[in-house]
């Protein structure tokens, strides 16, 4: 899978409430959700983002609650990968449940800018800034994330192993 | 051949995989005994289990509906999402759902009931779930889709953590509390000193707290990043479920020769009432050291310190006295069975004396969902769990943290103080009740 778009550059500890405010979770459409995306941190970021634009962030993203609506507002807003030098350990787990890829390279996340053009291969696990002409390698996803992301997240994984199963 | 030692969590692990041995690292698929969602996380938890496939959830006495945050519904959308939760449950014929006067916020509504036991492995879609670890189950948060497929098959996937030992130990000051004991641990390791890991509480100052002490330390080990917290039960443990078990249940402990990734050691007799600073619960500093800072809103809830023992402190610090003028006190009992009880204990009459306002049991104000919600520049002392940016309402808002007596004592003098400000230094009642 390769990805393609903006770098939206962040901090370290992003913290759930900063990626979706509790006053919005009264509901949990994706559409409605997006629209208030890290409002309070970054208000111009909902404006700006394009499909397929990547976040960057600092250590330990998405540490908080277990709102899946966090991971589900920023994919729904058009976020198509999130590089970080790590991650809280519920955002990590609900992204790749929803098939959003999550990256850990240290080395990215200091060194891209806000702004740059990033081209990301999720196999390979390269993360290449188009804008500066560097290259950065993550740590591999585990098989199991990959056959996850494959499929779309785990529900459609666990459709997919209970129609096998009922074919076999 | 021995087996090779294991901690309390790795052998809770290892029993719902059935298998003798699991190590960190371990990617295991393990058995719940009990899956549990909220008027959040349930409506998306539902969807997900309902685009598996499957018509039955796997157990009916093992899936647990709380709608606890925005309720009773405070919006048109909220009873929307409750609505969601009632009819999943009377069609799946749960036999734990919560309606409203009932209800009380999941994490120390749970334990009452005795619907969560020591051995246990609870998984909930609310990151607090970790509170059960103070009875020796393991627990911990997941999401709703992971909610969904347990759901449905009554399994998870996860990672057997690494364990980090935290020995405590030492003569416990006044007023100091477990909130104070978990508030100084965050402080000294950060909010990612324990990502991914399980964090086990010893020594002999938790075998002295009471259960809401306990649950109050394990609560928090999310905001440290940990994936669980965890206490070996004992006699105080056993006591309180005593009454409470609905299911038989299992006692483990950890090995003397377990392994951890790291030992810390904390004397207790230097901490003091703690106050975790705006924006992040480990900016951590004890209460004589924070200086002039008047506050707007005090709220005593939560499922960190919504316990009746927490009501009790409030109780001695406010009885006979006035809240200050310039500020609101906000006083939430976690459960119907701890208002029920504050209000037998004459607590209640104290706080509405005092001119506090005392609510029905629900999260509101502890993520700013309702009853209590911040507007721009206010400042609030609450004994809830995350001061994080706009957690409480208005980004411009402010959040501190602390334990009950703390929270109390600020709330007369309308700025944050010490207890002994206003309260007889070294006077009768200045320990934390129930601790022995
Ligand atoms: S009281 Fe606060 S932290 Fe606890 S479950 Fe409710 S919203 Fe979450």
């Amino acid at each position: 899978m390769k990805l393609e778009g903006r770098i939206w550059k962040f901090g370290s500890d992003i913290d759930t409430d900063a990626i979706i405010p509790a006053r919005y979770l009264n509901q949990s459409d994706p559409g409605e959700l997006a629209k208030h995306a890290m409002e309070d941190e970054r208000p111009e970021f909902i404006k700006g983002v394009k499909k397929g634009d990547i976040l960057l962030a600092d250590k330990n993203f998405g540490c908080g609650s277990s709102r899946e609506h966090a991971p589900l507002a920023l994919k729904a807003a058009g976020i198509s990968c999130i590089i970080a030098k790590s991650f809280a350990r519920i955002f990590f787990r609900n992204s790749f449940n929803l098939g959003l890829p999550l990256l850990e390279s240290s080395e990215a996340s200091d060194s891209i800018n806000d702004g740059d053009r990033v081209r990301v291969d999720l196999n390979r696990g390269e993360i290449i800034d188009q804008t500066q002409n560097k290259k950065f390698s993550a740590t591999p996803i585990p098989p199991f994330m990959q056959e996850l992301l494959q499929d779309g997240g785990l529900i459609p994984h666990l459709r997919k192993k209970r129609l096998n199963r009922g074919r076999r | 051949m021995k087996n090779s030692p294991m901690t309390i969590t790795e052998k809770i692990l290892a029993a719902h995989v059935g298998e003798k041995t699991v190590s960190p690292g371990e990617l295991i698929e393990v058995r719940i005994d009990l899956a549990l969602a909220n008027d959040i996380t349930a409506p998306l938890a539902i969807q997900a289990f309902s685009e598996i496939g499957v018509q039955k959830v796997f157990n009916k006495n093992r899936v647990v509906l709380v709608p606890d945050h925005f309720t009773p519904a405070k919006d048109i959308p909220s009873a929307e999402q409750c609505k969601i939760l009632r009819e999943f449950a009377k069609a799946q014929r749960l036999s734990h759902f919560f309606e409203i006067g009932q209800c009380g916020i999941e994490h120390v509504l749970l334990p009452e009931k005795g619907l969560v036991l020591p051995g246990e492995l609870v998984i909930g879609a609310d990151s607090h779930t970790c509170t059960y670890g103070g009875m020796g189950a393991f627990s911990t948060g997941v999401g709703s889709t992971d909610l969904g497929a347990a759901m449905a098959t009554g399994k998870l996937w996860l990672k057997v953590p690494e364990s980090l030992k935290f020995i405590f130990y030492g003569k416990i000051n006044p007023w100091v509390s477990g909130k104070d004991f978990i508030l100084h641990t965050i402080g000294d390791i950060g909010v990612d000193g324990a990502r991914y890991q399980a964090m086990e509480f010893c020594g002999e100052t938790i075998r002295k707290l009471p259960m809401s002490g306990r649950f109050t330390m394990a609560n928090m080990a999310i905001e440290a990043g940990g994936k669980n917290g965890i206490m070996e039960p004992d006699e105080i443990t056993l006591e309180f479920i005593k009454t409470r078990a609905i299911r038989p249940y299992k006692i483990y402990r950890s090995d003397r020769d377990a392994h951890y990734a790291e030992v810390k050691e904390y004397d207790v007799s230097k901490i003091h009432p703690l106050v975790a600073l705006p924006h992040i619960p480990s900016n951590v500093r004890d209460v004589r050291e924070v200086g002039k800072v008047e506050i707007d809103q005090v709220v005593i809830g939560s499922c960190t310190n919504g316990h009746l023992d927490d009501l009790r402190v409030a109780g001695r610090i406010l009885k006979g006295k006035k809240v200050a003028s310039s500020l609101r006190l906000i006083i939430l009992p976690a459960t119907q069975e701890i208002y029920r009880q504050a209000l037998k204990e004459g607590l209640i009459e104290i706080f509405i004396l005092a001119g506090a306002a005392v609510s029905t049991p629900t999260c509101g104000p502890c993520l700013g969902g309702h009853m209590g919600v911040l507007a721009e520049g206010e400042r609030a002392l609450a004994t809830t769990n995350r001061n994080f940016r706009g957690r409480m309402g208005h980004a411009g808002s402010e959040v501190y943290l602390s334990g009950p007596a703390v929270a109390a004592a600020s709330a007369i003098k309308g700025r944050i103080c010490h207890p002994e400000e206003v309260m007889k230094k070294g006077g009768k009642g200045s320990r934390i009740p129930g601790v022995k």
